[in-house]
């Protein structure tokens, strides 16, 4: 019997689709435990902790992006429906939205306001360039419509995807502080704003720190700034002369 | 088969998402109309069939490792994102504390007016 090399494994094994698929699953896993570890730390979150871990993975053994999206993308492609069945926590919840609707779309529209306008301008007087601010611009919407509108607005999607994790890690880390300083008090109110500025992220970490009111509401902010930005979001850079 | 009714239910809606978007060159994701699509269709049913809630609330529960292959992709733009370092960094903090204070402040105030109904 011929025992194979290790070399030849490896060739072998990196070619396959399943390593990288084992290998997220894996890393993910590990991820919600050193973040269970560390008391839920909103600061340290599994998602942020999967990619930092999985990046520097791929950068160790030498493997590059599209071999591992090859097995990637099956998770990935999950993102589509899971986009979709967004709309039964929006069901769920119908009566509440009947009744609040108006403060709720108001309030939706000034955050969509205050986060597309400060992330353009401050990017510009920063001096980002041009593709770097179109990919930013969609950056407070979950990450499958926020793909889909940097495409749309001549941003680059996977860089748009990235900004969008990083401001759902960021939102999760700053919220506690905003709502202590503002004295916010309301569950549902909390759950909103971070499900507005911090898309999935947010809403797993209303669902999580604060309880099921705010995950709903936080769940619900996140379909309605999705589905409000997708709409407005072209039609504003257009407005500020950017993009095509 | 629940799970796979279910699944079916959701791409069926990300399917006709697309078609439209396509079709209309709308500027919109087609599973953001899919998602309209579903919602409409759940007004219409006036209920969430077993099935699609199990498969619909399977994949929300998780929805934080969708995004993981999408986030390693960041490595790819390393160079660009370093180029625009500092602006990106302090775009991403500032405008995600301005809109978190923004929201939450124009809802309460809003929420107030009307006398809390949001409790």
């Amino acid at each position: 019997m011929n025992v194979a090399t290790l070399d030849q494994l490896w060739v072998y094994l990196s070619g396959n689709p399943l390593l990288s698929l084992l290998a997220t699953l894996l890393v993910f896993i590990l991820a919600v435990r050193i973040n269970r570890a560390l008391g839920g730390t909103p600061l340290v979150h599994p998602v942020t902790l999967s990619i930092a871990m999985l990046i520097a993975l791929l950068l160790l053994v030498d493997m590059d992006y599209a071999t591992y999206f090859e097995g990637a993308q099956f998770i990935h492609f999950l993102l589509g429906p899971a986009t979709v069945a967004l709309a039964i926590p929006l069901y769920d919840h119908r009566e509440r939205v009947r009744r609040l609707l108006v403060p709720l779309l108001l309030a939706c529209l000034v955050g969509i306001g205050v986060a597309v306008t400060s992330t353009v301008g401050l990017s510009l007087a920063l001096g980002a360039r041009l593709e770097t601010v179109l990919s930013l611009a969609p950056r407070s919407v979950t990450s499958p419509i926020a793909m889909g509108i940097a495409e749309q607005i001549g941003g680059i999607p996977s860089l748009a995807a990235g900004l969008v994790l990083l401001t759902g890690s960021i939102g999760c880390a700053l919220s506690p502080w905003v709502f202590r300083l503002l004295r916010i008090e309301d569950p549902a109110v909390k759950g909103f704003a971070l499900g507005l500025s911090a898309h999935g992220f947010g809403t797993a970490q209303a669902f999580a720190r604060i309880g099921a009111v705010a995950g709903a509401f936080s769940g619900l902010a996140m379909g309605l700034t999705g589905l409000l930005t997708a709409f407005l979001l072209p039609l504003i850079t257009r407005l500020f002369g950017l993009g095509n | 088969m629940p799970l796979i009714m279910g699944m079916s239910v959701l791409l069926a809606c990300q399917f006709l998402g697309e078609l439209l978007a396509r079709g209309l060159t709308m500027p919109i994701p087609g599973p953001v109309i899919g998602m309209v699509i579903l919602l409409a269709g759940l007004m219409v049913r006036g209920k969430v069939p077993s099935s699609l809630r199990l498969t619909g609330e399977g994949l929300l529960n998780y929805l934080t490792l969708l995004f993981v292959p999408a986030g390693v992709g960041l490595m790819v733009h390393f160079a660009l994102i370093g180029r625009d370092l500092l602006p990106i960094v302090v775009t991403l903090v500032v405008s995600t504390a301005l809109t978190l204070a923004a929201t939450a402040w124009a809802l309460d105030r809003l929420n107030r007016r009307r006398g809390g109904q949001g409790r």
